[in-house]
């Protein structure tokens, strides 16, 4: 059996985190109620015009920068004509031959190695809107309220060879599309979906083989089973001497399958041609270099600095700039407490914790980085122990107190003050003289359980090093 | 001299001398509506309701003495710009029942005057035609002659204005709709520089060439419309952000001025009575004291196709949002989605706009957009060129506004290419962008009025202005007998 490339494209449209519409000045955001969230412009209505929000541009060369664009000096916005219930104008205003963004690059690793996607292009256009069907009454209703959502399409070139790369794109490209602001990337909320494009060829083949493409795909797990499966039905057909069609195609979620939609012949002839309403985006260097220092370090140069300056470990610092909420709080408390590992321990191995369970959402992070840094120094400092910062943390999820205010309100500051101690010590002697005599004549281990019986006492407010002295003086003096 | 006879100067003086009130004149202009129009058919919707709340409102704002320059004018506005809470119909059956619920950005600069809109006029179907025999409503007669087409496709804002049913009017031309319809009706019209009105409203031909404007008995009354409908607005993204003038130069001397007669416009196709019409005021011109200049256009000869394929190739896609589903006519017998466009549609668009549609479609169509599209995109640059090269020297050009007079009805629109030819002398000025004026140079033979154009440079409209008023002032126009 012959041993087949897998060349995988992608196309990814994520939804801009504009305020307003793409051409009109209706609100943006999830939900709500149908056909509320539009207007005469967004709806086509006879006599209105598209006004291109500036915003809507400036994010878009955010994400070139971020996905390491060129940027085509002059840019036009075209019309994509096509009849369907969810676009109300009947053609789509997208960009065709001059996109905002050309020839970016994405860094990617699947664990075993690091490789280049190229990106093709990004370009903006607004989303479409939504069809509801009701199967009991057997019609088709329009909502709107989707229509003129400013979205940017991400094309890659063919560049990807197996789901686990495409998976690594996919979480690349958001996780920078995050850092720079411009998209939530809620697969789930739908402001992020994908095009996948799937061929075969031999390995000493030239040419590409013919591709199949996956269309709306909403989630992670979709994409990846969508490719899996299209890898090994168009491996069977090549194996039994089928031609693979040039098709678009479905996944179908519950079954696992990918189903025809179209055929090339049936492809739409979109007759693209340059938006007269909208006159076209012409960027200057200045521009770009203003939109380049609106954005914050991004993903491959926070690793860099993390492994390289930092000394963190690599899987780490992966862990740590996955999510730049995330980084961003580990960049604010190593700028107070710069002890780089004992802060990225406690947020790997117990703030990650919080936020994987769903009890700290990373976006809404109820502490400052200062009050952070300032409980790891506490806890690394041995003002409170290990245990107790933990607990501190705890708290701080819930409020707005200090990690210091919660140490003294909960008496979890260590107490040096010898004075206490000896009075803790003088009554665990006087309470446990059964103990005591056993020490002293000669059984060492109950050292151990005196100790636990004075620090428990003390509630974790002492050193343990001066609780050990100090009753080691007391018993002694019982010799 | 009779009421309907005043320019909206010498009515501006009455009106704020308190000789007459606006809701006299108002109803006024609706008696002679409902005496005249039936004759003329260039009303779709007449507005007697809003239009007297509109002159009471306008009479309070004079009382005040707060008048601006047309509060309290009555005027008529083409069918196919948006006015609140009245319907809009483009001149199409797909629009029959459309009532918007937003005006046209021209309309609001009127209404914020306290104009009076006396009601909505015809025009052909989606602006596509030169006669407005292609209106699903009204197919308006020449005040001329009624036998005779009233031009087109603002050919009810002509009428309107011509036969004194409206002080003024405003409509829209993509390739010569208020030129032409103004020459064959004897009054002024003018196309103002591409940006300088508003778009937002009007409902969509060809976007790239579609521009609102002015339609009246003078140059002069044409400017003043323009500096009320006229400046940037933020709801369309071509609309340009200058301040513009449009009365400025009226009665400056024209003298030293050059003005350019391409010689493509004044050769064969073009009637003799109009041509010698048109040189005869040229000469009036040298007399006031103007350089005339012969240029050439060599490009002309390709004006016609490159237009009709640009403006298509955009109608096809303007039009394609009349589906049945969301507003206007939605055929009956439709049952499924498919059915409801495809019936919708064939039902509710005329054969002209049918046409245009399919050939746009086609224009754009993948295997055809380099042999006609992009050829055309390729035309229009080298128009583009052309009028730069004679703008370098030139202050204006002179040419006839169509190659004959309004012709009778039923006497060329069942031939579509010499309808699009007869569009010749217009239609490099939306090519280009420019502003141009039609006024009346003259009579033919049986008295039917000729027209002749000022062309002028990008946002140099009060030059062409001015020198179209220069001609005016000694110039003496006949009514038409009604």
């Amino acid at each position: 059996m012959a041993k087949y490339v897998v060349v995988i494209g992608l196309e990814i449209h994520a939804q801009l985190l504009t305020n307003t519409k793409i051409f009109c000045s209706c609100e943006v955001d999830f939900g709500g109620e149908q056909n509320t969230r539009c207007c005469p412009v967004c709806t086509g209505f006879p006599g209105t015009l598209p006004v291109l929000n500036q915003t809507v541009v400036r994010y878009a060369i955010r994400a070139g920068v971020a996905l390491n664009c060129e940027f085509n000096r002059y840019s036009k916005i075209d019309r994509k004509n096509y009849f369907y219930p969810d676009l109300p104008k009947a053609y789509q205003i997208s960009q065709f031959d001059l996109p905002l963004c050309i020839e970016g690059k994405v860094k990617i690793d699947t664990g075993e190695e690091e490789k280049f996607i190229r990106v093709n292009r990004i370009h903006i256009e607004e989303d479409a809107g939504k069809l509801v069907h009701d199967d009991i009454d057997n019609i088709s209703l329009a909502d709107y309220n989707r229509c003129g959502v400013p979205l940017i399409e991400i094309v890659s070139e063919p560049d990807m060879s197996s789901s686990e790369e495409a998976k690594a794109y996919i979480e690349k490209v958001t996780g920078l599309l995050q850092y720079a602001g411009v998209s939530l990337c809620k697969m789930e909320e739908g402001s992020l979906r994908a095009d996948v494009n799937v061929s075969l060829k031999l390995p000493e083949a030239t040419k590409l083989g013919t591709k199949v493409e996956i269309k709306n795909l909403n989630s992670l797990k979709s994409i990846v089973r969508s490719i899996e499966y299209e890898i090994e039905r168009q491996t069977k057909m090549l194996n039994t001497g089928e031609e693979i069609i040039q098709e678009t195609r479905r996944f179908n979620d519950n079954r696992g399958v990918t189903v025809s939609m179209r055929s090339k012949e049936d492809a739409h002839d979109y007759r693209y041609f340059k938006d007269p309403d909208i006159i076209p985006v012409q960027i200057t260097d200045e521009d770009i270099d203003a939109i380049r220092k609106e954005l914050p370090m991004l993903i491959d140069e926070r690793f860099d600095l993390y492994v390289k300056e930092y000394g963190l470990g690599i899987s780490e610092a992966k862990i740590l700039v996955a999510n730049k909420e995330i980084s961003d709080l580990y960049n604010g408390a190593i700028s107070s407490y710069a002890n780089y590992k004992a802060v990225a321990n406690f947020i790997v191995g117990d703030l990650l914790r919080y936020v994987n369970e769903g009890e700290l959402d990373s976006k809404n992070i109820p502490f400052t980085a200062l009050e952070f840094a300032d409980l790891i120094k506490m806890s690394e400092e041995e003002v409170v122990n290990k245990n107790n910062a933990k607990a501190i943390f705890k708290i701080m999820l819930e409020g707005k107190k200090s990690p210091l205010q919660i140490a003294k309100e909960e008496g979890f500051l260590m107490n040096d003050s010898v004075d206490e101690v000896e009075e803790v010590v003088t009554s665990v002697v006087s309470e446990f003289t059964a103990e005591v005599e056993g020490y002293l004549a000669g059984k060492e281990k109950l050292f151990g359980f005196l100790m636990g019986q004075c620090s428990k006492k003390l509630a974790g407010r002492a050193n343990p090093k001066t609780i050990k002295e100090i009753l080691e003086q007391k018993l002694a003096a019982l010799k | 001299m009779e009421l309907c006879d005043k320019s909206i100067i010498e009515l501006r003086q009455m009106l704020d001398d308190k000789q007459i009130s606006s809701v006299e004149l108002t109803k006024y202009y609706l008696d002679r509506i409902n005496q005249i129009d039936p004759k003329i058919e260039s009303y779709i919707t007449v507005c007697e309701e809003s239009a007297l709340a509109s002159a009471a409102k306008a009479d309070s704002r004079i009382a005040k003495g707060e008048a601006a320059t047309l509060t309290g004018i009555p005027i008529s506005i083409k069918d196919n710009m948006c006015t609140e809470g009245i319907r809009t119909t483009c001149g199409s059956k797909i629009l029959g029942d459309f009532v918007p619920p937003y005006n046209a950005t021209a309309v609001n600069k009127l209404l914020a005057e306290d104009v009076v809109i006396l009601g909505k006029v015809s025009m052909d179907e989606f602006a596509m035609g030169g006669s407005t025999q292609t209106s699903y409503y009204k197919k308006t007669k020449n005040p001329y002659d009624l036998t005779r087409v009233p031009g087109g496709s603002s050919g009810g804002s002509a009428a309107s204005v011509a036969a004194k049913l409206a002080v003024a009017a405003l409509g829209s031309d993509t390739g010569g709709s208020v030129r032409q319809p103004a020459s064959f009706c004897g009054i002024t019209g003018m196309k103002p520089t591409y940006g300088t009105v508003s778009r937002y409203g009007l409902v969509a031909f060809a976007s790239s060439f579609d521009q609102i404007g002015p339609l009246a008995h003078s140059a002069k009354d044409c400017a003043s419309l323009l500096d009320t409908i006229s400046g940037h607005d933020p709801f369309d993204g071509t609309s340009a952000n200058k301040k513009m003038n449009f009365t400025s130069k009226l009665g400056q001397n024209i003298k030293g001025l050059k003005l350019a007669l391409p010689k493509e416009f004044f050769e064969e196709g073009i009637d003799s009575e109009v041509r010698i019409a048109v040189l005869k005021a040229v000469e009036e011109y040298k007399k006031m004291g103007a350089e005339i200049v012969e240029v050439s256009m060599p490009s002309l000869k390709y004006a016609i196709a490159a237009y009709y394929l640009i403006a298509s190739a955009e109608a096809s896609s303007n039009l394609a949002r009349y589906d049945g589903i969301k507003f206007g006519y939605c055929s009956p017998s439709a049952k499924t989605y498919q059915e409801r466009i495809q019936r919708s549609r064939s039902e509710g668009f005329g054969d002209e706009v049918k046409r245009r549609i399919l050939l746009g479609t086609y224009a754009l169509s993948s295997g055809y957009y380099d042999a006609y599209y992009k050829k055309a995109l390729y035309v229009q640059q080298k128009i583009k060129a052309e009028y730069k090269n004679i703008f370098d020297t030139c202050d204006a050009i002179i040419t006839p506004t169509a190659p004959t007079t309004a012709y009778k009805i039923g006497e060329i629109e069942g031939d579509s290419v010499k309808m699009y030819l007869a569009d010749i002398c217009t239609v490099t000025v939306n090519i280009a962008g420019l502003p141009a004026v039609s006024t009346t140079c003259g009579y033919n033979a049986i008295g039917m009025p000729i027209g002749m154009s000022v062309v002028g440079k990008a946002f140099d409209d009060a030059t062409v202005l001015q020198i179209a008023d220069a001609f005016e002032v000694n110039f003496k126009s006949i009514n038409p007998r009604l």
